[in-house]
């Protein structure tokens, strides 16, 4: 049944838009109006500016809804829209329309970012409230929706690039957005420079379909690559893009900047860095799926790529004190799964889209209410210094508890529906690779629920381990409406999304289209009874763990030394002293040694040909000397010898 | 009967056959001219004080009519051709040179216009007659005496520059090249500053002008002997059919016609007049005269040797290539060792001259078009350039010595910022209409031009790399140095005039090295020339 996962646009099947469809641009063109009016308005729209930016947001919404219900009234098949806007690049024989494909994929992300994206905006008019620049702040998030809308809907591998870059652009202002520290301006600097070896190889990607296919259309590169295109031209092609997706959804071994991501405003976090942009390397892949089905050695990479995060992540998450950090190698983890789903081909891709969905819903629910414990906490994000937050704060503690409960993969929450699927799927195929990916997977769950119920307890149960007087006085209380409001409707998601969504299997019917059917006859290695059950009892050890050691017993104030593996994955797994060891160090030597080359010898030798050029110049410029009877001397030689030579040569 | 129909008068009449005019076609020179001899009337009649406002507005109201009209008539299929009894020929490269020589016209005449707060036009002086340093010349200046009769000559000039490109045939092309030059040796002559220099440069073009004018002349009637006719159209028919006796007449006569034609771009050897003119000439003029001049020589070039004798090009090619790359090589080196930001300017224009000369000599379509895509962008980038150079002043009169320059960026950042981007475009650096310049001219030389044009654009490389250093040693001068201690070196604050002309001098640049399509397409589909 592979042969279904056909994208509907491969032979002209996806119609042109009609009817409300082609209003679909609005969705890129309304929060970008907001961006330039925000940005290039200035000071005179600091009042109404984040209203105003909050309200496109809301509009984009409105929009994708609308279109998402035009859609739903037309047949499974005749779902898929194309709207074409312009002839972006007419280059000879080379001519490439800009246009939006509006289908079951690219409608399920633009609700994703719209719904999620206004909530956010909608929670920053409180969380931002004092902040004397919070109109640019609004900005970059329009800024950033337009973006983001534009890299799912675009129709060609150019377009997404364009929205890629873009959504990277936001990232990195958001990131930065308090340049005035010089830590939060250097991790803006890293999450740039490590997404650019990340786009340098979507961008060489993009170059190898164009120079092997002559197009770089999502249709078009499908019907090169069902048509029989080489498959080292497609594993070329599928590892450049996920060399791509990893940078941008912080994989391995692109993984080191979501840390340090986190010094940018928690809204920011919540939208960019959990729900939305890391995601976008799952939908290259997803999107990219006619290309991984023909080249099984770039599929083979992903799980990998998947697996490896996903491990990596968790052990990460268990040893950070920093609850956004603790929460960013989640996210990394999370979105391992969802690679180790896309790249299990079309048994995995719906799955690592509805994972994506619900993981949209409920981590960008808990990074709210971490925002909401940073806001009543005086920013402090040790959580060392938190707990027994839970009486405080009652909105945000049951708000986090509902996403916690959805991440831990507990029925009926979001996450056992999709997290769960994403495990029984692993655990299909043959030979060593369904036991190595689900094992992955099966024990990532298990650390999962250690790491994320420690985040849980240390922040709202056990002793409260701050003073409301003294020096350090903190006086938590809970958030303004304007936050709490976004993180139940959030709660809500996370607890019954999932849910409504898996009624009998009406999402992975929605995408199917898109990306193709779950092949029949196709079980797991083991009963899924079996798997369920392992799942759940690996997940209530790794609470059980948690609790113990972080609500019923004593969680130290100070950080203690930890064992050697605590202390590595405090570091991150040392993955920044690899960077610096493996690129940085050779990186600077190479360098100083092409400087010394270039002075000694590239200058030397340019030194020697301009002193050459100079000195002819001196000499030839007494020519010049200011008589006219030399100059016309000059010319009737020049006439001469021109006559002369020509006169010989004949 | 038949004798007596010879000596009947009726047959006398129909033997005088008037040509025919087709006035649209020529329209355009017909506005110029009367725009100039409105302007000498104007010089006669209308009173001092309103005369610079008057001769302002009426220039740049008939070459933008001028203009106007071209356009509306390119469109017209049916005015292309010759006309006149094939004196002119209107087809697509005269349109497309006669309208860029228009546009740049009417931005020189801005920055002549520019009066700096004074009363005339600041580059002339009150009263050219006057001994220079003489009583006369003070009381010129104390009675406010201007000369804005630069104005109406600008305007003759442009009539000749219009003409030297559409010309069918050599007497044509030798009347156009006298009346674009003779007013240009005036202009030259009329700096308020530095006089002395300014006459020498004026007497040093003239001389050389007319020597060179002599070439053409010369060969012009040697080839007259061959074909007997001074048609163009005719010689390459004459060229065709090379009918033995008269053979040894093509030959020189191609060379001196070229001859003449490559002392008016400033080829080397024909080229010494060029830094001593660029210098001595009022700043505003030397602008003009770079763009505008180079057009229309570059346009008469290409109707003589792609109409005319194209046919033995192979006997004649070897001279204009060592001719081209001499000229690229002797203007890069010696743009080096200049101390004089104009004289400068100068020899970075013989190298430009070399470059657009690359881009003739591919004998084919493309080598048209990337020819006159060249001199639109090199045009509006030099106009631009001087008209930043005569900004900059010490004391009143022009700091056109580099070490003034020094630190430059620092003051007068906007002026600075500017003059360095024109620099990089001049330089080719990519984003700037000089890259897309160089790549028009060059490509065609290594698609048609065989193997001498690939090593023409080696050199054009080699030698883009030395100018390439003296533009960014500017560059270095204006941002990275200190300004020279007590020496105040101002950038005038420009009027309007001046400052439109900067600005669409350079917006051009900007555009045409960012979106060249346009216009390198308008320049494609205009390069076939008509024979007759």
């Amino acid at each position: 049944m592979t042969s279904l996962a056909h994208l509907a646009t491969a032979d002209g099947a996806a119609t042109a838009a009609t009817g409300v469809t082609a209003y679909a641009w609005l969705l890129v063109a309304l929060p970008l109006l907001g961006a330039a009016v925000l940005l290039f308005g200035g000071r005179a729209t600091d009042k109404w500016g984040p209203l105003f930016a909050t309200a496109m947001s809301w509009a984009a919404f409105v929009v994708g809804f609308v279109v998402w219900l035009a859609m739903l009234g037309r047949d499974g098949e005749d779902r898929a829209a194309h709207l074409h806007l312009f002839n972006w690049v007419p280059a000879g024989s080379f001519n490439l329309d800009a246009g939006m494909l509006v289908d079951q994929l690219s409608v399920t992300f633009v609700l994703l970012v719209t719904f999620v994206g206004s909530l956010i905006h909608v929670y920053s008019i409180g969380y931002m409230e004092h902040d004397p620049d919070k109109r640019r702040f609004f900005a970059y998030l329009n800024l950033f929706v337009a973006a983001m809308l534009l890299l799912v809907l675009a129709d060609s591998y150019l377009l997404l690039y364009v929205g890629w870059e873009g959504v990277g652009l936001a990232s990195y202002l958001l990131i930065g957005f308090w340049n005035h520290n010089p830590a939060y301006a250097t991790a803006a600097n890293k999450a740039f420079v490590v997404n650019r070896v990340g786009d340098f190889g979507l961008s060489v990607g993009i170059m190898i379909m164009f120079a092997a296919f002559g197009t770089v259309t999502f249709a078009g590169v499908q019907q090169a690559a069902e048509g029989g295109a080489g498959e080292g031209v497609l594993t070329a092609i599928g590892l450049m893009l996920l060399l791509g997706a990893c940078g941008k959804s912080a994989q391995f071994p692109l993984q080191s900047w979501l840390g340090d991501a986190m010094a940018g405003p928690t809204p920011v976090s919540a939208l960019i860095h959990a729900a939305t942009m890391v995601t976008a390397g799952v939908y290259l892949v997803v999107r990219s799926s006619f290309v991984f089905d023909h080249a099984p050695n770039a599929q083979l990479a992903v799980v990998i790529v998947g697996a490896i995060t996903l491990i990596f992540g968790a052990i990460v998450g268990c040893a950070k004190d920093d609850i956004k950090k603790a929460l960013a190698a989640s996210t990394m983890s999370q979105i391992g799964y969802m690679m180790l789903a896309a790249g299990l081909g079309p048994v995995g891709y719906a799955f690592a889209i509805f994972h994506l969905l619900t993981h949209g819903f409920f981590k960008a629910g808990m990074f709210l209410g971490a925002g909401s414990v940073m806001h009543g906490m005086n920013d402090q994000v040790d959580m060392r210094r938190f707990g027994g937050l839970s009486g405080a704060m009652k909105i945000t503690w049951i708000t986090f508890g509902l996403g916690w409960l959805a991440i831990l993969g507990v029925p009926p929450f979001s996450g056992f529906w999709s997290k769960d699927k994403i495990i029984e799927a692993a655990f299909i195929g043959e030979g060593w690779r369904p036991w190595v990916f689900g094992g992955a997977a099966l024990i990532g769950a298990g650390i999962t629920a250690f790491y994320m119920s420690r985040l849980f307890f240390m922040t709202f149960h056990g002793t409260k381990r701050w003073q409301t007087d003294g020096d350090d006085a903190v006086h938590p209380h809970e958030s303004p409406r304007t936050m709490t409001i976004p993180m139940m409707v959030l709660a809500v998601g996370s607890g019954l999304l999932g849910l409504v969504l898996s009624l009998g299997g009406t999402f992975t019917h929605w995408l199917e289209p898109v990306v193709g059917g779950h092949e029949e006859g196709e079980h797991p290695v083991l009963p899924v009874w079996l798997l369920m059950t392992l799942t759940l009892l690996l997940v209530a050890g790794g609470v059980l763990l948690a609790w113990m050691r972080y609500w019923r017993d004593e969680v130290p104030q100070v950080q203690p030394t930890g064992s050697l593996a605590t202390r590595a994955a405090r570091r991150d797994l040392y993955q920044d002293d690899v960077n610096e060891g493996v690129f940085m160090r050779p990186g600077l030597h190479l360098t100083r040694a092409l400087v010394f080359a270039d002075t000694r010898g590239v200058d030397g030798g340019v030194g020697g040909l301009a002193a050459l050029v100079g000195g002819t110049s001196s000499r030839l410029r007494r020519l010049q000397n200011g008589f006219a009877r030399s100059y016309a001397l000059t010319m009737l030689a020049g006439v001469v010898v021109i006559l002369g030579a020509m006169w010989v040569i004949q | 009967m038949p004798a007596m129909t010879v000596l009947s008068a009726p047959a006398l009449a129909t033997a005088f056959k008037p040509a025919d005019v087709d006035y649209s076609a020529i329209a355009p020179m017909l506005i110029v001219i009367a725009g100039a001899l409105i302007g000498v009337l104007v010089e006669a009649f209308a009173p001092r004080r309103h005369r610079h406002v008057i001769q302002v507005s009426l220039a740049l109201v008939s070459l933008v009519a001028a203009f106007v009209v071209l356009v509306t008539v390119s469109a017209d299929e049916a005015h292309r051709g010759g006309t006149l009894a094939q004196a002119v020929i209107i087809d697509g490269p005269a349109l497309f040179l006669q309208g860029a020589i228009l546009l740049m016209a009417a931005l020189g005449v801005l920055t002549m216009a520019e009066k700096f707060g004074g009363q005339g036009a600041d580059a002339f002086t009150p009263m050219g007659a006057a001994v220079p340093g003489s009583p006369h010349e003070a009381a010129a200046l104390r009675a406010g005496l201007a000369t804005s009769e630069v104005f109406p000559l600008t305007l003759f000039s442009v009539v000749g520059m219009l003409l030297f490109p559409a010309a069918g045939d050599l007497l044509t092309m030798f009347v156009a090249l006298e009346v674009l030059s003779l007013p240009l040796y005036l202009l030259c002559g009329l700096a308020r500053r530095r006089r002395l220099l300014s006459q020498e440069a004026s007497l040093k073009y003239f001389l050389l002008g007319a020597f060179s004018s002599a070439f053409f002349l010369f060969g012009a009637a040697l080839l007259y002997g061959y074909a007997g006719s001074l048609y163009l159209a005719d010689i390459a028919t004459a060229v065709r059919a090379a009918n033995g006796a008269l053979e040894g007449l093509l030959l020189p006569g191609v060379v001196l016609v070229l001859v003449g034609l490559l002392f008016k771009v400033g080829a080397v050897p024909f080229h010494s007049w060029t830094p001593d003119v660029y210098q001595g000439a009022p700043t505003p003029v030397t602008g003009f005269m770079a763009a505008c001049t180079k057009v229309a020589a570059f346009g008469a070039i290409l109707r003589v040797v792609y109409v005319g004798v194209e046919a033995n090009r192979w006997d004649w090619r070897g001279g204009v290539i060592a001719v081209a790359a001499l000229t690229m090589v002797v203007g890069a080196v010696l743009s080096v060792t200049q101390t004089d930001v104009k004289r400068l300017l100068a020899y970075s224009s013989i190298a430009h001259a070399g470059f657009i000369l690359v881009a003739v000599l591919a004998f084919d379509r493309t080598g048209v078009s990337g020819t006159m895509f060249y001199l639109v962008a090199y045009g509006f980038t030099t106009i631009a350039g001087f008209a930043v150079v005569s900004l900059v002043r010490q004391g009143g009169s022009e700091a056109s010595h580099l070490s003034q320059w020094a630190g430059l960026g620092r003051n007068h950042p906007v002026v600075a910022g500017v003059f360095a981007f024109l620099l990089l475009a001049f330089a080719g650096i990519p984003l700037t209409s000089g890259f897309a310049a160089k790549y028009a001219a060059f490509a065609p030389a290594i698609s048609f031009g065989g193997r001498s044009g690939v090593a023409l654009v080696i050199i054009g490389v080699l030698c883009s790399v030395i100018t390439a250093f003296v533009y960014v040693r500017l560059i270095v001068l204006m941002y990275f140095t200190e300004p020279p201690a007590g020496e105040v070196v101002v950038a005038e604050t420009a009027s309007p005039f001046t400052t439109v002309a900067i600005t669409i001098g350079t917006l051009v640049t900007l555009v045409l090295g960012i979106l060249p399509a346009q216009v390198l397409d308008l320049a494609e589909r205009s390069s076939q020339f008509l024979v007759k």
